[in-house]
């Protein structure tokens, strides 16, 4: 590289180096000049602005410029939704759905985007540009419409029941996106266990939730949701694994096979840890997706699901647009929680999965 | 399937591993793709049908060729029954006709005008961002990259309630210049193309330099063309993002019918509650996939080398 400038500077004398590089400084801050404007004014203000608002009372009907607009509160809306507010149970209430979605989605929706890739990748397999078009389709499709295409498939009187209906004739129609049943509560019942037979420990408030209420699993509504995410998200991740599973030199595995190995100790040893790059983006574009779920909870949450089904994102924008008291500033509190939330997940995930350091 | 046959010619055991393994593998490919394919082709067939005949039993997914409409001479709407025959069905445009008598034209035309002006936008914005923090020295280059990287991290909620507030005292609350102005750069699409430009040799910019081009002309005439596969991925990306974005929508179109995209359109069409309008909601998601659908088919080689290309920086 050096040779190859220094050459070049070499072949120019009608400029000097000197005035080269004030040139390039001047048409360097050009270029980023717009960018970096509407960055700075509509991505890293906002956060500021944000983080600031979650520090006051605003509730964002004065108007800003009166006098008397707000007051700086210290941590009082971290309080109240956080610690020991009215707010709490509900806060907690969709940090809970939260959980219980990005663990059910994203470690399915990653192990079967592998799967299908390994699976497409085969050399004997023919056709693949028909699977990875299939697979793929659902990624381009607004989140909107997928969302009123699963409303109608899980509706009481939708594909879904009917085909359940059509395979066993005992079948009951079973109403997916209202019930708020939890599945390890349907699973407990199951086995005979209730609330009441349990015992009294699930009756222990943790952060103004039962045990029992924590314990609850996703409910059928919220499930429902979840897998529609699946659905949509792992054929996008499965072109991903895709591409990085073409990027292998086939001479790895020729190598392998010289050696004896097996197809699964060559998926297990070779395969799993060249993917590791690509898992770590995989399952951060994941988490970093799922803690955010937002459009599919707008269009599929109703009235009699609200408490299973309510994500702390929807919490945000519920509790600044909806309602008879909007609040700005409480939302903005818990935005900033959700941001925190977020950026410990992705840190977690970096020690566990691993990132760049991994193939090391 | 000539070469699948060679393939599996049984010698041994491990020959039998080999074939059933690869036989579970196809059902599960196929009956993943089944699972993929089949909510499209009923959401399709649905909007066909008047509400009544939505939910009847069995479901008929096939279509005749002949046409009813929904309500009869005297007003009065057919009975699911005279829509249906087994799995057959007479297909019904009612609910098309409904929706292009709502505002959907209009949602239509903006839907595809801001997500037109968007792109173009940020390839203009991204990319002289991209080479400048690819070539350029200048004041604060390592630091503003940083910066960019870093505004990835920053969750689209937190921004949703801190933007509102700005276009409101920018009075860009409600117009498509609201909508423009915050999406016109992205941090991804930055990243991409920086990225792209440290990959292209050095050498013909220089021997542009020595005849005496500046840095603009050499951007626009030189750089900028040679960037087509990553102009492609970034015109592939901001063009779907746009016409699916929900929650900017919400956030800053929100109070305005008339400047709706489709997918807040299609939440407005649904009516409220329970009481989902079907042939509304299905007819208005195949008209909001379909464009999309189009444009999918023909460059659908440059979706999927976007999205490797993407995912290749993990």
């Amino acid at each position: 590289m050096s040779s190859v400038s220094a050459a070049a500077s070499d072949a120019a004398p009608v400029r000097t180096q000197a005035q080269q590089n004030r040139a390039d400084s001047a048409a360097g801050l050009s270029f980023v000049a717009p960018a970096a404007l509407i960055l700075f004014v509509f991505l890293i203000l906002p956060l500021l602005v944000a983080f600031y608002f979650s520090f006051t009372n605003w509730s964002g009907t004065r108007p800003l410029d009166h006098p008397e607009a707000y007051e700086v509160v210290g941590l009082k809306n971290y309080d109240r939704w956080l610690v020991s507010g009215r707010r709490v149970d509900d806060f907690y209430r969709a940090v809970r759905n939260t959980l219980y979605y990005v663990i059910g989605v994203v470690p399915v929706q990653t192990v079967f985007a592998l799967l299908l890739a390994v699976v497409v990748n085969q050399r004997w397999l023919s056709r693949k540009g028909f699977f990875r078009t299939a697979f793929y389709f659902p990624s381009i499709t607004s989140s909107i419409v997928v969302s009123f295409i699963f409303l109608f498939l899980f509706s009481a009187g939708g594909p879904i029941n009917a085909v359940l209906g059509a395979i066993s004739p005992t079948y009951e129609p079973v109403a997916w996106t209202t019930n708020n049943d939890g599945l390890f509560h349907l699973f407990l019942e199951s086995l005979g266990i209730s609330e009441d037979t349990i015992g009294a420990w699930v009756e222990t408030e943790i952060m103004d939730l039962e045990i029992w209420d924590w314990i609850a699993g996703p409910s059928v509504a919220l499930s429902t949701i979840m897998a529609l995410a699946i659905w949509t998200t792992t054929g996008t991740l499965m072109v991903i694994y895709l591409s990085a599973l073409q990027g292998i030199p086939s001479s790895v595995y020729e190598a392998a096979e010289v050696d004896g190995a097996t197809n699964w100790a060559q998926f297990r040893h070779i395969t799993l840890p060249l993917l590791r790059p690509t898992s770590f983006f995989v399952v951060t574009l994941g988490l970093i997706g799922a803690f955010q779920v937002f459009d599919q909870i707008y269009v599929l949450q109703n009235d009699q699901t609200g408490r299973t089904t309510t994500s702390v994102a929807y919490l945000v924008y519920s509790t600044a647009f909806e309602g008879n008291s909007p609040n700005l500033a409480e939302a903005s509190a818990i935005a900033i929680v959700l941001f925190v939330i977020i950026f410990i997940a992705t840190l977690l995930q970096r020690r566990f999965v691993g990132g760049d350091r991994a193939e090391s | 399937m000539s070469t699948i046959t060679s393939t599996f010619v049984v010698h041994s055991p491990r020959d039998v591993i080999r074939v059933v393994f690869a036989a579970l593998a196809i059902a599960f490919l196929v009956a993943f793709a089944l699972v993929q394919i089949t909510p499209f082709a009923l959401t399709i067939a649905n909007s066909f049908k008047c509400d009544a005949a939505v939910e009847n039993r069995p479901m008929p997914f096939i279509p005749r060729l002949e046409t009813v409409t929904c309500r009869d001479e005297a007003g009065v709407f057919i009975s699911a029954e005279e829509q249906v025959d087994g799995i057959f069905f007479r297909p019904s445009v009612d609910g098309y006709r409904k929706i292009l008598d709502s505002q959907l034209p209009r949602w239509v035309f903006n839907t595809a005008f801001l997500s037109i002006v968007v792109t173009i936008l940020r390839l203009l914005f991204d990319s002289m961002a991209g080479y400048a923090l690819a070539r350029l020295r200048f004041p604060g280059n390592r630091v503003l990259f940083f910066v960019v990287l870093g505004t990835m991290m920053i969750p689209g909620v937190v921004l949703l309630i801190p933007r509102f507030l700005l276009l409101k005292q920018l009075g860009l609350l409600n117009t498509y210049q609201g909508y423009i102005i915050v999406l016109a750069a992205d941090a991804f699409g930055i990243l991409l193309m920086k990225q792209f430009f440290e990959s292209i040799p050095q050498e013909v910019e220089e021997a542009a330099m020595v005849d005496g081009a500046n840095r603009y002309v050499i951007f626009f005439r030189i750089v900028l063309p040679m960037a087509t596969p990553a102009l492609t991925a970034l015109t592939i990306f901001g063009f779907q993002g746009n016409w699916n974005n929900f929650m900017d929508a919400l956030i800053i179109l929100g109070g305005d019918t008339d400047l709706y995209n489709l997918p807040l359109g299609l939440t407005v069409l649904r009516g409220s509650g329970l009481d989902v309008q079907y042939d509304l909601v299905l007819a208005g998601s195949v008209i909001t996939t379909l464009p999309m659908a189009v444009i999918f088919f023909i460059f659908q080689r440059y979706f999927v080398e976007g999205i490797s290309y993407s995912g290749l920086k993990g």
